[in-house]
């Protein structure tokens, strides 16, 4: 694959802020930010309950049972203080990943269609996925159209849901961020796993692409392009060398 | 409401109290009468009779796991035997604590809670160390997988260990997963968990520093898991309050989660001197042990203890068993800085007494004194008990019920046959049904997690050190033999983590047993004990603490003795860890070490074709285990090795089957002497291994040197198993034998 931006530089890249909200129940938001790191940005770490966004220059709503998961996945945090901030920003261009409880946050928040409901089965469910990426966004400019990845899926409220017209819409403006390839892992419709607003820079996605930057530890290393992409973005954007 | 005072008591000592009902003997009864020159009153008698029993005072178990205890001394062991959990060294200036701890009965009894408060608890255990729990395991054993029982308890259990697991983010990295006729009714729900800390942070559960404040933090106390209480409370108080009350505890992981988080910033700020969760015993057990261990006295206002609940008596609040409970000693000018980080968690904290050097606990309630003991007789001078043992009469027909009688599959076309049988079998099928329910991934330091050997979690990221872990036991070999089945059950924890190219340094354990009250059983017992101590002290590790589970039996049928051995080992540098996979270099060659015996005593076939038990169990030799994973851990570090894997239940025919279908990869086995041994033997001290040529002719120069055996099996490559002279399986159809099994018992998970 090759990367459509011009290359920044590491500096670049390192001066740009990546906030990543810690919920109470925010379980990946250590590895959200090791992504970042990875990627070659600087992590900022953002607690709930405060309207402080530090100046970032993108959001990452990480995984985990936000609240316990009470109500419904992702409801309550929907209406905690950052997140009014969060809502503000995103409404002002400021790019937002959503990730597995943040795609339910999201959802939830009113910023992404649909909605996230228990899986099929009814099983909690973590297996590595197969996703064919269909949209270009912010998050996802560093991959190349259509490309195949592997990165795991673990939810357990996971199968996206949405009326006919709005998945009809969706797919017809092409805000399909990715879809299940090889096996639906928890019944979503039209093998969902992320979609994105109109103008690419909210973006939510069921999988976890945190969990797929180093060999090490994931099944692969093509997560690691969600955060290369922001980053590339937004220093394409002045984000980085503006600070 | 009437409150039975220390006065009331001390002026009425004729007056019957229910001890029996409450678990204790009338010797137990009048011993504490003796301790306390009086009749205890009723919220004392619900205190020792919780505190006494054989879940927290260990009295049948005591005098054998003394033994432990004399183990030779271990560098690397910081705290050892008695705590919430021990601490062992693994460099770097970080310390691991690990344990693991059994759930058995309520999982029989609420299936999804009975397995999530069991994870909560060995998590708070973890916790209370002064350690961040980093990963979760789980070896579960049930009645037969077809059993209708079965059907009802399996899947709550899983779902209940990966909904208060995945919840707090801890990553499950390993377990088992056994299905035996004798755990029909009595499940094992053994759980293990792990955290790491700086050696500096070590906490310990004690209560030091007369004026201290005595903090409870976390969930509210409610009227849940008091069993005897309620007795208690329906015989001496008002009769319109409700005494049924549920006796399995619920569990809330998110509560869990915040009270972790908030602990650990506590820990961080340095706002403790002690701390204790609480768990078994609630308020009567962290009370009396953190006084006993600290300046000798507390004064605890109940009144002060926030209640779900404004209806429970003194004594319910006392026996409670509320879950995502801590109790902390904090110097009186640090109470205001403890309590705002639990605000900023919104976790509730209550100061609900006060550290003296007085020698007693005193508790007072609604203004009047309703318990004044030494604490020390409460939480450490339970009764101690020699229970008899005798072997059982029928072990010597066992024995002799020699598995060579059995008939063996003979013709290639049987042995096929067998091979596809015993894969499809639940104890060595596919277990991802199980698997695929937890979250492997969280926190990003997992480096290997089921359906490997080991556990291999990443502590550091910059010096790449880690750790492994495995969990294993046998409850068949330990029932043909259990001093050798406890050994088998280290050896092949032992060699597990060796096969993942980590050095072993400690063990823990959790001993499932049947009632300690039939000399058979503590004859099963006392033989296992003697097993492990002689195995660790063969293999040069401490034992850094355990879990003794009795009374697993219905009637007269005890389970087989179990005991589950838990082993960590450290590695350098993760980078370097052995997979047990085929196939992810070109070129592989495969060998065998260790030796091949013709020993079916307790063995998957034995089980699975002949329905048989009977004979010995494979033989233990634990110096060859121990050059076995001596050699291991150097392949591993030279990088001779790209993959290994234990030979243990099923023999090599499972091995070979897990290592071909974890990536696709074929292989091409000559196999040596008789097939149907070769193929099905269990006997220990075997590590299958595959490298490129150079990789395996310089661990062939090493085994000569250090004298194990090893002998060249074929090659890796293609889309088949082949054994040669025996037969050839195309690896779709071993897929499918090996991974229908599960899904086939307990429900697809494959949405349409």
């Amino acid at each position: 694959m090759t990367a459509p931006n011009p290359r920044p530089t590491g500096d670049d890249l390192a001066n740009v802020r990546v906030g990543v909200v810690t919920f109470p129940g925010s379980l990946d938001d250590a590895d959200a930010a090791r992504a970042v790191r990875l990627a070659g940005g600087s992590p900022v770490m953002l607690w709930h309950g405060t309207h402080d966004l530090g100046g970032v220059d993108a959001v990452i709503l990480p995984g985990g049972f936000s609240y316990g998961d009470y109500l419904r996945a992702g409801a309550i945090a929907s209406f905690s203080p950052i997140m009014s901030e969060v809502i503000d920003a995103a409404k002002r261009g400021v790019p937002v990943l959503g990730i597995c409880n943040g795609f339910q946050v999201l959802c939830e928040s009113g910023l992404l269609p649909g909605a996230l409901t228990r899986n099929a089965h009814l099983h909690f469910r973590n297996r590595d996925q197969r996703l064919r990426i269909e949209a270009r966004t912010a998050w996802t400019n560093d991959f190349a159209e259509g490309a195949e990845i592997v990165v795991p899926v673990k939810n357990g409220e996971g199968r996206y849901v949405a009326a006919a017209a709005d998945l009809d819409a969706v797919e017809a403006e092409g805000r399909v961020l990715a879809r299940y390839v090889g096996g639906n892992p928890n019944g979503s419709s039209r093998d969902i796993a992320g979609v994105t607003d109109p103008t690419g820079r909210i973006v939510g996605l069921m999988p976890h692409p945190e969990h797929a930057v180093e060999e090490l530890t994931g099944p692969s290393t093509d997560g690691l392009r969600f955060f290369t992409s922001i980053l590339a973005s937004l220093v394409g954007a002045g984000a980085g060398a503006a600070t | 409401m009437k409150i039975d005072t220390v006065k009331a008591a001390a002026q009425s000592p004729d007056h019957q109290q229910p001890y029996a009902a409450l678990g204790l003997s009338s010797d137990e009864y009048h011993s504490i009468r003796d301790i306390l020159g009086r009749r205890p009153t009723s919220a004392e008698l619900a205190m020792y009779s919780v505190m006494w029993s054989e879940h927290c005072s260990y009295k049948s178990s005591k005098v054998h796991l003394r033994q432990f205890s004399d183990l030779p001394h271990s560098e690397r062991l910081m705290v050892g035997i008695g705590e919430n959990a021990g601490v062992v060294d693994i460099g770097d200036g970080y310390a691991v604590t690990f344990k693991a701890e059994s759930h058995n009965h309520p999982s029989y009894v609420e299936p999804y809670q009975g397995a999530a408060t069991g994870v909560g608890g060995i998590v708070r255990d973890i916790l209370t160390m002064g350690a961040r729990p980093i990963a979760v395991m789980d070896p579960l054993r049930f009645g037969p997988a077809d059993a209708a029982d079965t059907a009802r308890v399996l899947p709550g259990v899983v779902a209940g260990v990966g909904g208060y697991g995945n919840c707090l983010g801890l990553p499950n990295i390993g377990g088992e997963l056994v299905f035996d006729e004798c755990y029909a009714g009595n499940p094992l729900v053994n759980v293990l968990c792990v955290g790491v800390m700086r050696h500096e942070d070590i906490k310990l559960a004690r209560a030091p520093g007369p004026g201290n404040a005595v903090i409870i933090f976390g969930s509210r106390t409610g009227p849940d898991g008091i069993g005897g209480a309620s007795i208690l409370a329906s015989e001496t108080f008002d009769e319109e309050k409700p005494t049924k009350r549920p006796s399995v505890q619920v569990g809330d992981p998110f509560t869990e989660k915040l009270l972790i988080e908030c602990c650990l910033e506590i820990f961080a700020a340095g706002l403790v001197v002690g701390i204790q969760d609480f768990g078994a015993a609630g308020l009567s057990c962290a009370t009396t042990e953190l006084a006993s261990a600290g300046a000798g006295g507390m004064h605890v206002v109940l009144d002060e203890v926030p209640l779900r609940d404004q209806t429970m008596t003194c004594e319910e609040i006392l026996m409670s068993e509320s879950q995502e409970r801590m109790c902390a000693i904090v110097e009186p000018d640090k109470v205001a800085a403890f309590l705002a980080i639990c605000a900023k968690w919104e976790v509730l904290a209550a100061v609900i007494g006060t550290v003296n050097v007085s020698g007693r606990l005193t508790v007072e309630w609604r203004g009047e004194q309703i318990v004044d003991v030494p604490p020390r007789t409460v939480a450490h001078d339970g009764p101690v008990y020699e229970r008899p043992l005798a072997r059982p009469p029928d072990q010597d027909d066992l024995q002799a019920n020699d598995p060579d009688r059995l008939a063996r599959p003979a013709s290639p076309y049987e042995l096929r046959d067998t091979v596809l049988r015993m894969m499809s079998h639940p104890n060595l099928a596919d277990k991802s049904w199980v698997t695929e329910q937890y979250d492997s991934y969280v926190r990003g330091n997992t480096v290997l997690s089921q359906p490997e050997d080991s556990g291999v979690l990443r502590i550091d990221e910059q010096t790449h050190r880690g750790i492994a872990l495995s969990t294993d036991g046998n409850g068949r070999f330990g029932r043909l033999d259990p001093y050798a089945g406890a050994q088998l059950a280290v050896a092949e924890a032992y060699r597990n983590v060796a096969a993942a190219g980590a050095t072993p340094i400690a063990i823990t354990d959790c001993l499932n047993f049947g009632s300690p009250e039939q000399p058979g059983v503590m004859w099963q017992f006392s033989e296992a004990i003697h097993g492990i101590a002689d195995a660790c002290r063969g293999l040069g590790l401490p034992v850094t603490g355990g879990n003794v589970s009795f009374y697993n039996q219905t009637r007269n049928a005890a389970i087989h003795p179990t005991p589950v051995i838990g082993v960590l080992g450290v590695i350098d540098d993760v980078r370097l860890r052995l997979r047990h996979g085929f196939g992810r270099v070109a070129g592989e060659e495969i060998a065998l070490l260790g030796d091949t015996r013709s020993e079916f005593g307790g063995s998957q076939w034995a089980g699975i074709v002949h329905g048989h038990l009977g004979g010995l169990p494979p033989t233990v030799d634990l110096a060859a285990e121990a050059r076995l994973a001596g050699v291991l851990v150097r392949a591993a570090e030279q990088g001779w090795l790209t993959a290994a894997h234990d030979v243990s239940d099923g023999g090599l025919a499972a091995t070979l089957t897990e290592s071909v279908l974890r990536y696709g990869i074929g292989a091409q086995i000559g196999l040596p002497g008789d097939p149907f041994v070769a193929l099905f033997s269990e006997s220990a001290g075997r590590i299958l291994v595959a490298g490129l040529s150079n990789g395996l002719a310089a661990l062939e120069a090493a085994c000569v040197e250090t004298g194990v055996p090893i002998t060249r099996l074929g090659t890796v490559g293609g889309e088949e198993l082949t054994i040669e002279g025996v037969t050839t399986i195309p690896l779709g159809e071993l897929r499918t034998a090996w991974t229908e099994t599960l899904p086939g018992l307990f429900g697809a998970v494959t949405p349409p």
